[in-house]
């Protein structure tokens, strides 16, 4: 409890610069930043990536010597007295340092004895923590066998085994299901509640800076706002519009909304196009009236994230043009064009009915674990194609089959007509794949993994060259060429990864979880991306824990424990989870209701 | 084809080069260990220290005396006057060796007796003592000789003349440096191959590989050229430093040389490559790398004889790549000999190479999870 006359914020910012200083240069990692969080609050910190949430926080859990302005902990100095500040909060890092060889309950004891934790005390914490985090039943399974979620919630127990005043979680839900992310808030929410604490979190999920008393909004090191989650929705108010036009299809309708003047964000939104217009810009059904189609324009209420890309997108200088022509033709030179008509030729004559991939009991087994069980499913050209589901649900597994990596078990697959774990070398110039952790070569600079990846889909000479200068012109690489690429922003490795894997202009894109970890602004420009090139007829399958990512997909798969549970067009997945309680579901509702719907029976 | 394994070995090599820290192994360790082993290994006693403990006390045994002292061999560190202090001195390692001269030892000598010497060596580290004793041995025997001429007596029946054939000083270094060339390129091709594909797949880029198209082949190519290259390299620049600093004689054909590092460098890389494809981490990789190296070294002939082993043991050692690159290199550095002399060394080298290349590029598609 707070002492009368101590400072009534838990912790309290003021004017603080940080700044990451190498051989070759300086990155400035936040400037001047003063904020603080009120006791027994969440604080939600958001921001693209490299905004320095992460920094901010380490500053605050006393990691990073503060270099300039003054942070106080519960009133106590940082800079002066760390380990006394650092002995009353808590902090977790992104990955929590758990030994993946000790059990569950070693885990905790070790952390508790590390943390000087009294005997009988640690029993009662440890206790409780693990009937709050629900990890009871796991207290002799290896912390390596959990899964992401509860790996997570082991973390955040082995944090809170020493109770402590302030607790600094970083992006403690990436890479975690729905059901596990609703439950760790659930869990800060209670100890908000029972035990006073007080919480900053940091977050790439809006959804969960809602649930927050109050968000601090960084970008590029600045805090651009400091405010409530409402009322920091409300500044979009009357700017947040559904479109839909008979005859256009939405991803097309999308791409023209994107590029229309006033409007600063649009995303699909299941059969809709939603849009939120510059501040100030004229109704939309005016601005609008320019496109082919009628249009029809409702408004819709704004959402938090509404207000956070407009936010992002007034702050920073104006994007570079959002029209991904990836493979239409339309902005290409004359000579690669011609180039990549050549490689098309070579191709079977396609309808759009035809599947081109086309899995039928596709089955996994390692040992006695069945990781994919008898699953089907059919991709037509020129669809999106999504596979849904937690971690270990089988997606990835699927998609290691899929892409040759991997024998299945049992079952038949086809990819463009091959089974590619088999098929000749040559079968593989058609597929591109780009795995969940941008797996480029960091030692080799953006031309240097440009030109190796170009020779390995067998381009040379002048059409070598051509593809190159089109993946450095298409994803604005240029700036980096010589640059390693270890060293590049996640988002340009992102944009360097997927040039490598269109390299040779596939015509089935393979992307495992493409998005993970990058900020709500990068997953937009990157979707463009992939709107566009399905739009030309490249047929893409995608693994996602993103559900609102889902709403990109033609049509999806929703996965657990190796089975299909459920599959089709977002809308009629969305449709399902509809109740009287909940008219407009949102397809993380629509999951969570169909795994509690296919969890009852084992229940019972 | 060869465009994209070219592509591959550029990549392979700007992954080594471009990085400092693995520009620096590759340099500077090796060149180290070379100098370090050159002048630290060997097998040659200097100043051996001895203590004596002389009865006689006459111009015969002084004589015999002076022959062990003004040896570079050995130095006299003690005279003693009691069998007792022998021990003590031998315990606490203040001298290796007693010579102690009998007080009958002129009087034998003169009547034509045998004249009793005793030796007193620390038998502790077994290989020291035996060439310790060896090198008394001949002191003595020379004694001998020069005794019997000087008393005008006949010589003894037989008499030994030895010629060291291709060392005739029996100069250890001769047969260490040779030995370091195929050890080092040994350790840098293992490291260099040894990590790299389990570098990949920690990294994902080894999945990125498998799904262009690339074949098993070319990969296995990819990877085991630059391989070859840098040990090549590496194991000319040791032959320089052997030739150009050491000075022990290259006296054989290069291309006999050549040949066998060739092949000796293929077997490491498939080898390595093995290792490699089965670990899932670097870690596990460098442990493989490391539980192949030390038996691969011991059991080389490196420091000690082959043909001392059990027999089990010296036909395992037929598995090893780098039993036959000492052969191989000792044959052509010393012996001068040619490229017929080591057909059955060649032959088993490419042998194990072509064995652990074709499991390794087999291991590559299986290991996938």
């Amino acid at each position: 409890m707070p002492a009368a006359g101590e400072s009534p914020a838990a912790l309290r910012l003021e004017k603080v610069s940080h700044a990451f200083v190498s051989a070759r240069r300086t990155a400035t990692a936040l400037r001047e930043v003063s904020a603080d969080a009120a006791r027994g609050t969440v604080t939600g910190v958001i921001g693209p990536d490299g905004a320095g949430k992460t920094t901010l926080l380490r500053l605050a859990a006393g990691l990073l010597k503060v270099q300039s302005g003054r942070i106080e902990v519960l009133g106590i100095d940082v800079a002066r007295d760390p380990d006394q500040a650092r002995r009353r909060l808590g902090y977790m890092p992104q990955r929590f340092g758990l030994y993946e060889d000790l059990t569950v309950r070693e885990n905790l004891d070790l952390y508790a004895k590390v943390q000087n934790v009294p005997a009988a005390q640690r029993h009662r914490r440890g206790g409780e923590l693990l009937h709050m985090t629900g990890l009871e039943p796991f207290l002799g399974r290896l912390a390596g066998r959990l899964s992401g979620g509860m790996k997570q919630k082991l973390g955040l127990a082995c944090t809170l085994v020493r109770v402590p005043e302030l607790l600094l979680l970083d992006e403690p839900t990436v890479g975690v299901d729905p059901v596990s992310r609703r439950e760790l808030w659930e869990i800060i929410d209670h100890l908000v509640h029972t035990e006073q604490l007080t919480v900053m979190v940091s977050t790439s999920y809006l959804d969960e800076a809602e649930r927050c008393q109050r968000v601090l909004l960084l970008h590029e090191g600045r805090l651009v706002a400091a405010t409530d989650p409402a009322s920091f929705t409300a500044r979009s108010t009357g700017r947040s519009f559904h479109v839909s036009a008979a005859g256009i299809g939405k991803r097309q309708l999308q791409e023209q909304l994107a590029r229309t003047p006033g409007v600063i964000d649009a995303t699909i939104q299941g059969a809709f196009v939603r849009i939120v217009t510059a501040p100030g810009a004229q109704p939309p059904a005016d601005s609008l009236a320019a496109l082919a189609a009628p249009l029809s324009v409702v408004a819709v209420p704004p959402r938090f994230e509404d207000s956070f890309v407009a936010q992002i997108k007034q702050v920073s200088a104006p994007p570079p043009p959002n029209t991904p022509a990836i493979a239409t033709g339309g902005t290409r030179s004359e000579e690669e064009a011609s180039a990549a008509m050549t490689r098309r030729e070579g191709r079977a004559p396609s309808t759009t009915d035809e599947a081109v991939i086309f899995a039928d009991r596709l089955t996994r087994r390692f040992g006695d674990f069945v990781a994919v069980d008898a699953i089907s499913f059919q991709v037509r050209r020129g669809e999106i194609f999504g596979l849904l589901g937690a971690n270990g649900a089988g997606k990835s597994t699927t998609f290691r089959m899929l892409c040759g990596l991997l024998p299945a078990s049992d079952g038949t697959l086809r990819v463009a007509g091959y089974d590619l774990r088999h098929a000749a070398a040559s079968a593989r110039g058609r597929i591109g794949y780009m795995a969940q952790k941008f797996s480029l070569y960091a030692d080799l600079s953006v031309a240097e993994n440009l030109r190796f990846f170009a020779s390995a889909y067998r381009l040379h000479g002048a059409q070598r060259s051509a593809r190159i200068d089109w993946a450095l012109e298409e994803f604005v690489l240029g700036p980096y060429l010589d640059v390693v690429s270890r060293d590049l922003p996640l988002g340009y490795k992102q944009r360097l990864a997927l040039a490598c894997a269109l390299m040779h202009a596939p015509e089935i894109l393979f992307l495992d979880e493409p998005t993970s970890g990058v900020d709500p602004l990068a997953r937009r420009e990157f979707w463009l991306r992939i709107n566009a090139l399905a739009e030309s007829g490249v047929t893409v399958l995608v693994t996602t824990h993103f559900m609102e990512e889902a709403e990109y997909c033609d049509r999806l798969a929703i996965l657990a424990q190796g089975r299909v549970l459920a599959a089709g067009d977002p809308e009629s997945l969305k449709a399902r989870a509809r109740t009287a309680a909940q008219p407009q579901p949102t397809m993380e509702d629509a999951f969570i209701a169909l795994l509690e719907a296919a969890a009852a029976p084992q229940a019972a | 084809m060869w465009r994209a394994v070219f592509a591959l070995i550029i990549k392979e090599l700007l992954a080594v080069l471009k990085d400092p820290k693995s520009r620096m192994v590759l340099i500077v360790p090796p060149l180290l260990q070379l100098i370090v082993f050159g002048y630290a290994a060997t097998f040659a006693l200097n100043r051996v220290p001895i203590a004596v403990y002389n009865q006689d006390h006459s111009q015969a045994s002084r004589d015999l005396i002076a022959r062990f002292t003004g040896s570079r061999i050995f130095t006299q560190v003690a005279a003693l006057n009691s069998a007792r202090q022998i021990n003590p001195l031998i315990d606490s390692r203040k001298v290796d060796l007693v010579l102690s001269i009998d007080r009958r030892f002129t009087r034998d000598l003169l009547t034509h007796r045998p004249a009793p010497v005793q030796l007193i060596v620390d038998g502790r580290d077994s290989n020291t003592a035996l060439i310790v004793l060896g090198y008394a041995n001949s002191i003595i025997t020379s004694f001998s000789l020069h005794w019997l001429r000087s008393h005008g007596e006949p010589p003894p029946p037989a008499v030994l003349d030895i010629r060291a054939q291709y060392n005739p000083t029996l100069s250890s270094r001769w047969f260490i440096v040779p030995g370091i060339i195929a050890l080092l390129t040994q350790v840098v091709t293992l490291m260099v191959v040894g990590l790299s594909v389990a570098r990949e797949r920690e990294a994902g880029t080894f999945d990125q590989l498998l799904v262009t198209p690339f074949t098993p082949g070319e990969i296995l190519l990819g990877k085991a050229l630059p391989g070859l290259l840098i040990g090549t390299v590496e194991a000319s620049v040791i032959i320089l430093a052997a030739v150009l600093w050491f000075h022990v004689p290259l006296r054989g054909s290069l291309f006999a040389l050549y040949l066998g590092i060739f092949l000796f460098v293929a077997a490491v890389i498939g080898i390595g490559l093995m290792i490699s494809s089965i670990a899932v981490t670097q870690q596990q990789a460098l442990l493989g790398a490391f539980l192949f190296m030390v038996p691969s070294i011991i059991l080389s002939g490196f420091a000690t004889p082959i043909a001392n082993m059990p027999a089990v043991i010296r036909k395992l050692t037929w598995i090893n790549p780098m039993r036959h690159i000492l052969i191989v290199v000792r044959g052509v550095f010393l012996e001068g000999a040619t490229a017929r002399a080591f057909i059955p060394e060649y032959a088993a080298m490419a042998a194990i190479a072509a064995v652990s290349l074709f499991a390794a590029g087999w291991l590559f598609r299986r290991r996938t999870y």
